[in-house]
Parts: C-alpha cells; sequence; structure tokens
C-alpha cells in the first residue's frame, strides 16, 4: 500500500459523524424528558435491562485506547497484545464475583455509598470523592488527549478544534439526558464498534480461506516467527506481573463502571450484566488481536509507523485497504463516537463523587431536596466538562499513555481494597477506610512519579528511582495492609456492631 | 441475623473466592508463562498456530466460562434459596 486518504476530510467519515451525532442527540432529547430525579440523572432510575447494561459496560470499557491502541500494538509486536488484552479481560470476573451484587444491593449512586455504608459518613465519602476524582483525572485526560490527535489524524482538523468538539458534545448528552442518554449512547457505539470489528474481521479472514492460523503463518512468513512468541513487551517479568495486577483489579475500582450497576433494576441484573460484558469485550479482544495481524499482513508495518509510530492507525487503515474510502470512514466516526461516549461516561462518574458524595453527603449531612440536588449535579458536570477540555488542551503533545496505567493503579490500590475490605470484613474501620484510599492513591502517585515511565520516558532521565513501571504490586498490598493495621489497631465497635445489617442487605437487597 | 441469610453469605462469598482464585491462576500463570517459558510459548503446534496465542486466548475464554459457572450457580441456587429465606420472612 503505497497511499492513505486518512487525515484528509473523508466525506464519509464526516457523513457517518453526523449520523451518529444526530442519531444520539434524538436520544439525548428522548431522555432529557425521562430525566426528572436525581436517581434517573445518575442512575437512569433503575430501568436498564441486564442485557443493555452489559453492552453500555462494555461500550464504557472498550475504549479508543484498547481498539486502536492494541490492534496498534499487535500489529507492530504481535503476540505481545494478547498480554494486554488478557489482563483487561480478567479483571471483569472479579468485579461479577466480589462486587457487582453487593454494590447494587448497598448503594445508590457512587461506590463510596458501599464503604460508607457502616461507617462515618464525612471521612469516608471525602477520601473515596479523592480516590474516585483522581482516577477519573486521569482517565478524562488519556481520553481527551487521545481524542485530540486521533481526530486530528482522521480528520485533518485541527487538536484544539477536536477537544472542544469532544467536550460540548459529551456535555450535551450528560447533561441534557443524565445516565439514560449516556447509556443508550453507550450501547448504540458498543453495537457500532463491535459490527465494525466483526465486518472487518470477517474481510480479514476472507483473504486467508477464513482460518486464523493461515493469517498468523503469513505475519510470521513477512516479519520472523518472533511475531508470535512473547517479545520485548514483557522485558522485564515483573513489570508484566505489576501492570497484571493493576489491569486486574483496578477494574473493580473504576468509578465509571461500578456506576453502571445502580442502573438495573436489582441484584440478578447486575450479575447477568456482567456475564454479557465480559463476553462482548472478551470477544472483542480476540477480534482485535485479528485485526492487528491483518493489518500487519495487508498494510505492511512500514505502512502503519509512516502514519503514526505508536500503530495507532493500524485499525482504519486495514479498514482503508480492505473497504477503501468508505470502509476506512465508516471505521474513523465509530472511533470518535467510542471517545465521545467514554468521556462521557468519565464525567458523569466525577459528578456523582462531586454533588452526591460531596455536596449532598458531606456539606449538607444527607439532607438537600431533590431540586438542589440535580441542580448541583448539572453544574458539577459543566465544571468537568469545561475542566476536561482545559487539560486537554494543557497536555497537548504530552506523552499521556502512562495515564491509564495510572488510574488502573489508583483504582487498584485505593478504591478496591477499601471496597472489598467494606463489603467483606465486619472489623473494618472508618480510619481504616480512609487510611487504605489515601494511602493507595498517594504510593500510586508517588511510584509512579519516581517510575521509569516519568523520569526516563517524560522527564529524559537516564535512570529511575522506582525500577517498575507500573506499582500496583507493591501499592495493592500496600492499600489493604494499611487499612486492616490501622482498623486493627484503633477498632471501631459501632461499625463492627451494624455490620450484620449490612450483610443482610447485601445478599437479601432489602433492610 | 437470620441463619439462612449468613449461610447463603458464606456459600456465595465460598464460591466467589474460588472463582476469583480460579481465573487469578489462569492469568497469572499464563504471564509467568510468557515471561519465564518464552521458548515454549513460542512453540508452534500447526504452522502460525503457536502455544502463547493458544494460551491466551484460552484465558479468555476461561474467564467468560468462570463468569458463565457462576451466574448460573446464582440462577440455580442463590436466588431460589434467596426466595425461600424472604418468603419464610413474610409471614
Amino acid at each position: 500500500m503505497s497511499q492513505t486518504s486518512l487525515g484528509e476530510p473523508n466525506l464519509t467519515a464526516i457523513a457517518f459523524f453526523f449520523i451518529f451525532i444526530a442519531i444520539t442527540l434524538a436520544i439525548t432529547f428522548w431522555a432529557a424528558r425521562r430525566t426528572k430525579t436525581t436517581e434517573e440523572f445518575f442512575a437512569a432510575g433503575r430501568t436498564i435491562s441486564g442485557r443493555q447494561n452489559g453492552f453500555a459496560l462494555a461500550g464504557d470499557y472498550m475504549s479508543a485506547a484498547s481498539f486502536l491502541g492494541i490492534a496498534g500494538l499487535v500489529s507492530l509486536s504481535g503476540f505481545d497484545g494478547l498480554i494486554y488484552s488478557t489482563g483487561w479481560l480478567v479483571g471483569w470476573p472479579v468485579v461479577l464475583f466480589l462486587i457487582a451484587e453487593p454494590l447494587r444491593n448497598l448503594g445508590k449512586y457512587t461506590f463510596a455509598d458501599v464503604v460508607s455504608f457502616r461507617l462515618r459518613q464525612t471521612p469516608v465519602r471525602i477520601s473515596a470523592a479523592i480516590g474516585t476524582l483522581a482516577v477519573v483525572s486521569f482517565y478524562l485526560i488519556a481520553q481527551m488527549v487521545g481524542a485530540g490527535n486521533l481526530i486530528k489524524l482522521m480528520f485533518g482538523i485541527s487538536y484544539e478544534l477536536a477537544v472542544v468538539i469532544v467536550g460540548c458534545v459529551m456535555l450535551a448528552y450528560v447533561l441534557i439526558g443524565g445516565m439514560i442518554a449516556t447509556t443508550w449512547v453507550q450501547i448504540v457505539k458498543a453495537v457500532l464498534l463491535l459490527g465494525g470489528a466483526a465486518l472487518l474481521c470477517v474481510l480479514t479472514l476472507a483473504q486467508f480461506s477464513f482460518n486464523p492460523a493461515e493469517l498468523f503463518a503469513k505475519a510470521a512468513d513477512m516479519y520472523g516467527r518472533e511475531v508470535l512468541a512473547p517479545g520485548k513487551q514483557v522485558a522485564n517479568p515483573w513489570d508484566a506481573i505489576s501492570l497484571g495486577l493493576a489491569l486486574m483489579f483496578g477494574t473493580a475500582g473504576l468509578p465509571h463502571i461500578l456506576m453502571r450497576f445502580y442502573t438495573v433494576p436489582d441484584a440478578k441484573a447486575a450479575r447477568q450484566s456482567v456475564f454479557w460484558a465480559t463476553g462482548l469485550i472478551g470477544v472483542f479482544y480476540l477480534m482485535t488481536f485479528i485485526l492487528g495481524f491483518g493489518a500487519m499482513v495487508l498494510v505492511g508495518r512500514e505502512a502503519i509507523m509512516a502514519v503514526d509510530k505508536g500503530g495507532n492507525m493500524a485499525a482504519p487503515l486495514l479498514a482503508e485497504v480492505l473497504g477503501g474510502t468508505g470502509l476506512l470512514g465508516f471505521i474513523a466516526a465509530v472511533a470518535f463516537a467510542t471517545i465521545l461516549a467514554v468521556v462521557a461516561g468519565l464525567t458523569l462518574s466525577g459528578a456523582a463523587a462531586l454533588s452526591h458524595d460531596l455536596w449532598v453527603s458531606v456539606h449538607r449531612k444527607g439532607d438537600a431536596p431533590h431540586s438542589e440536588q440535580l441542580l448541583v449535579a448539572r453544574i458539577a458536570t459543566v465544571a468537568l466538562g469545561i475542566v476536561a477540555i482545559i487539560l486537554g488542551i494543557a497536555f497537548k503533545g504530552q506523552n499521556v499513555a502512562f495515564m491509564v496505567g495510572l488510574a488502573f493503579a489508583v483504582a487498584a490500590s485505593g478504591n478496591f481494597p477499601a471496597l472489598v475490605l467494606s463489603i467483606f470484613w465486619r472489623a473494618y474501620t472508618t480510619m481504616g477506610a480512609v487510611a487504605s484510599i489515601i494511602t493507595g492513591t498517594a504510593s500510586s502517585l508517588l511510584l509512579i512519579a519516581l517510575s521509569p515511565t516519568i523520569m526516563i520516558d517524560v522527564m529524559g532521565g537516564e535512570s529511575a528511582i522506582f525500577p517498575l513501571k507500573n506499582p500496583a504490586i507493591i501499592t495493592i498490598p500496600l492499600g489493604f495492609a494499611t487499612g486492616i493495621i490501622v482498623s486493627l489497631l484503633w477498632p471501631e465497635p459501632a461499625a463492627r456492631d451494624a455490620y450484620e445489617a449490612k450483610e443482610r442487605r447485601m445478599i437479601t437487597g432489602v433492610e | 441475623m437470620h441463619t439462612g441469610v449468613r449461610a447463603l453469605a458464606l456459600a456465595r462469598w465460598r464460591l466467589a473466592i474460588a472463582l476469583s482464585a480460579i481465573v487469578a491462576a489462569l492469568y497469572f500463570g499464563f504471564i509467568f508463562a510468557v515471561a519465564f517459558a518464552k521458548d515454549t510459548m513460542a512453540h508452534e503446534i500447526a504452522p502460525g498456530l503457536s502455544l502463547g496465542i493458544l494460551a491466551g486466548a484460552a484465558v479468555i475464554i476461561g474467564a467468560w466460562l468462570t463468569t458463565w459457572f457462576y451466574v448460573s450457580w446464582a440462577n440455580r441456587y442463590f436466588d431460589p434459596a434467596l426466595r425461600a429465606i424472604n418468603a419464610k420472612r413474610r409471614p
């Protein structure tokens, strides 16, 4: 392949993009008529079915980073991409077994509802909001910067304009249609993304007698047998294991994922939704693996790297080879839609922490009229939208790939231990919960600041103080240990006595 | 607390821990194999199909099968038991 129309204004892409915007805005205005209360704004009135929520969860999780990023990584380094795919997937069974049902039975809008259930509200809510906002900000920065770069590459518009468009459209969804609109945008996008990936997969495999092994063999003939074997991504095994821990336990601490479990009517539907999400995400990752190899063989590594050194354009380029400008346009529009939907979900979960945890529960001691809750929720949404646009522009040109890893590390080391201990351990205390979240979050931040990712890749230094790229192998045990030690040193009899009521509600869903 | 609820909570908790351990073993088994047995993982069973690719796909499918197992257990055992308990509490 010698030439690509990628980066030039593409009529099909723009047409598909406007169709998507038109459909999603129609959904948003339909949702607006059903969004009158706080429960509808943050939890879609708890009317989403298990299967619908499964698609929405999958939509939240299948970000542009995992679609374009993993396909790109596979196209450049082959097998190694699979290490990331498996890591991202195995977080889901953990969510199902340990978190989904108790969360649905115990909480209203945020994971802080569950952690603070029998503990003192103010300290737990404040620290959980810190944990939430930390994860949401890092994830948002990664998404916004990714959005600016991708849209610039695909549509040829300026970085700043791309960031502003994403921010404004996302604000329209969330502000007007709340969780109902965000969920349905997520479902539409998940179907489009899965459909697009499946189409590319079928078109790719059609050239290899529908036998993936034939495709892999061709790749190995062209680029050497090592594309089928572990390569330089696992140069340091401890790095791979530490990253694996962050991915496995981080999913269960991501606020925008956890929030989705409140949109279904009961624990049974929550359970059903993880089953669907795991299946959809698993199929999606298997398809991206094939797409990566497809791009390696049909587009060629040189052509992929000529457009973007990181390989992020492998999937769109493959679409162009297989289906011309039309298919390229469709895939580009789907990638844009993906970013929009993920940013909307993140913003909504950040707004819930600000308004439900900080304003209503801490500032108003749980006693605020519904109209005020809704107003604060919308103000928080606008504030977060503006912050997202500013951060997106401020981090222009920065290497932010590490920020998703950082978000997972904070979620796994701060939020996850607090959730698990509060759900399963009778003797957990207010001080213990605060200690888990703050220690887990702070230690993740500190160790990443001292890691090779920041000290060598970003700052351009010679060496790093902390040897691993992801700190989870240290910080997850640290988050659990501080929570346990602090709880044992300063017991809280009232919290211990209230555990039975919590356990009953956790299992039965009724008080 | 109602003993039935307590017993049900323990049963669910035990299964949840066991299944989490299985998923962790699958995944970290894969990561350790990739990190420490590169040559074995590079072995091609059929042309193009290396052991590593097969193992990675197996982890993804295995993870999904454990969620399937849990959901069918919960639907067949947990939900009816819970309904029975709730029926007893409301005379």
